[in-house]
């Protein structure tokens, strides 16, 4: 057992948190992902992440803790991007890179103010690839909590969610309001990026996000199994990761770790490619048309 | 503010920002946003790794970008694109993670590496980023027709025989080159808001793709000038005033043609 759990894995605090964090985190992204990947909205997801690395370095520039500052900066980017007009699926590409751009320079700037105000200089690498296992032990319960109020949204939106995705017109002559839908939805996206932003570094959340809903999406065709699958796969993904970096300590370079996002990303993505092994079943083909209609001039 | 070392910045910055402004136009109107956001952040890895092993930086953003490039195109036309897009940009990122945490002195190098470090640029680094920028732009001259057609009729492309999927690729490993010129002054993630940006505003005002063409450009330039004035006075990081001003300018575009335009036609 030696052999694959290197000695005190479980009896350490810190392995313990980050292990909460990580359950509450793949959950979270797994069940959200798919709706993401349906909704085909991966550059949101990713923007919302990149956009959150803002609001870590004003947290870290204001001195309160970094998960305040994703979940606020993450909120208010989702709320920028539906208004500039998240609707039509190429003006929203646009819109989504315009917002992400505008918070990338902020973020060059609260980043250049912190480095002036403190010595250290390893806030942006622990901003932008997260370290699950300096999670202070009091942000628990606020993970914990966001992460069950992000499931319950898009539990009680399920069906208007999915109906959106599908179809648009349909939704909307049945009297869904798909505005306000799509609105939830981004928030409840921003707060799961906001959480996997914590556990695995900002610029990698998307790995959790998007890679095991796209997985699970190539597995199975229903999307509530799909999510069921999805979660699996990034618990899976998320817990053999921590244990990975746990143990890399005795690897070689000696007493040096690797980051823990580095393997979770790695896992996602061997999970992911391990599907085009199978005969592939999507739960939406994709037509020629489609991605025309997505080329022409709007 | 012009002379020494400011002006080898001047020089390539503004090199940068025409090639930002001309990919940057047709990846808004290709609809390849994202992919013009995960080159250069993803090539981003191969800086890197390029210092971690100890080769010329400008050799590890080209070799990833174009491995990028090549990864976004060949998959992505059997899966979802986005998805594929965002998977290759984890991908790239995790090995980057992987690289800084390796390298000893990686806080600082990761930052200029992200939000870019434009007055570092030496005299030996003009020549190489202007033939690369010059590359580039002959790359899309080159290529405007079927780049044109391909964005804006794809069936009609099709029907002509010009394929849709070989032009994605093409485009993309334009970017690639353009990025692995331009990282090192501008920054992985600033490269991203110098091509979208201007782009973004030029076409909110004009349809015409020569005039929107010239106008992102035009744009950039402005935005990169402007950018480098106030960060010479002020000290901010350039990434800022480049980052929100493109934004703005994008704004303002829409504005503008909200005023100038009835909303009923605006939704067409």
């Amino acid at each position: 057992m030696h052999y694959l759990v290197e000695p005190g894995f479980l009896g350490s605090p810190s392995v313990r948190t980050a292990l909460i964090v990580g359950t509450v985190v793949a959950v979270t992204s797994g069940v959200i992902g798919v709706f993401t990947v349906i909704r085909g909205q991966s550059f949101a997801g990713h923007s919302l992440s990149d956009v959150a690395t803002t609001g870590g370095a004003g947290a870290f520039l204001a001195g309160i803790d970094q998960f305040w500052g994703f979940l606020v900066m993450g909120a208010a980017a989702a709320l920028l991007m539906e208004g500039i007009g998240v609707q039509r699926r190429r003006g929203r590409d646009v819109a989504t890179g315009v917002v992400l751009g505008g918070a990338l320079g902020l973020a060059a700037l609260f980043l250049y103010l912190g480095t002036l105000k403190t010595a250290s200089t390893g806030a942006s690498f622990t901003i932008l690839f997260g370290s699950i296992f300096v999670v202070s032990p009091d942000t628990v319960p606020a993970v914990v909590a966001a992460g069950l109020i992000a499931l319950a949204v898009i539990a009680l939106l399920a069906r208007p969610l999915l109906l959106t995705a599908l179809s648009p017109d349909i939704a909307r002559t049945r009297g869904v309001p798909v505005r306000a839908v799509g609105i939830a939805y981004l928030m409840a996206l921003a707060v799961d990026v906001s959480l996997s932003a914590v556990a695995i570094g900002a610029v990698l959340s998307t790995a959790l996000l998007i890679g095991p809903a796209a997985t699970a999406l190539r597995l199975v065709k229903s999307p509530v199994k799909a999510m069921a699958v999805a979660a699996a796969a990034g618990l899976a993904a998320t817990w053999i990761g921590v244990l990975l970096a746990y143990d890399s300590y005795y690897w070689p370079p000696h007493g040096h770790g690797w980051p823990v996002s580095f393997f979770v990303v790695a896992l996602v993505l061997a999970g992911y490619l391990a599907t085009y092994a199978r005969r592939p079943r999507r739960l939406l083909p994709r037509s020629p048309h489609e991605e025309a209609a997505e080329c022409s001039p709007a | 503010m012009f002379t020494g070392l400011m002006a080898n910045t001047w020089i390539a910055a503004s090199v940068v920002a025409v090639i930002a402004g001309m990919t940057g136009y047709f990846a808004v109107l290709r609809g390849q946003t994202f992919a013009a956001h995960a080159i250069p952040n993803g090539a981003f890895a191969g800086a890197a790794g390029a210092s971690l092993i100890g080769v010329n930086v400008i050799v590890g953003l080209a070799v990833v970008a174009v491995a990028g490039a090549l990864g976004i195109g060949a998959l992505g036309s059997k899966a979802r694109h986005d998805v594929i897009t965002a998977l290759t940009l984890v991908l790239m990122l995790g090995l980057g993670a992987v690289f800084v945490s390796m390298s000893t002195q990686y806080a600082q190098e990761t930052y200029s590496l992200l939000f870019g470090q434009v007055t570092g640029v030496s005299q030996g680094e003009v020549a190489p980023i202007a033939g690369l920028g010059l590359a580039a732009a002959l790359a899309i001259g080159v290529a405007f027709r079927p780049l044109m057609l391909t964005s804006a009729l794809p069936e009609v492309a099709e029907a002509r025989g010009v394929s849709t999927r070989k032009v994605d690729l093409y485009f993309l490993l334009v970017m690639a080159v353009a990025t692995s010129m331009t990282v090192p002054v501008v920054g992985a993630l600033l490269m991203f808001s110098l091509m979208i940006g201007p782009a973004a505003a030029a076409r909110s005002v004009t349809a015409r793709p020569g005039v929107a063409l010239a106008l992102s450009v035009a744009i950039a330039l402005a935005i990169t000038w402007l950018s480098i004035a106030l960060f010479y006075r002020t000290n901010w990081p350039l990434g800022f005033f480049v980052g929100t001003g493109g934004a703005l300018f994008y704004l303002v575009g829409l504005g503008a043609r909200r005023l100038a335009v009835p909303r009923s036609l605006t939704r067409s």
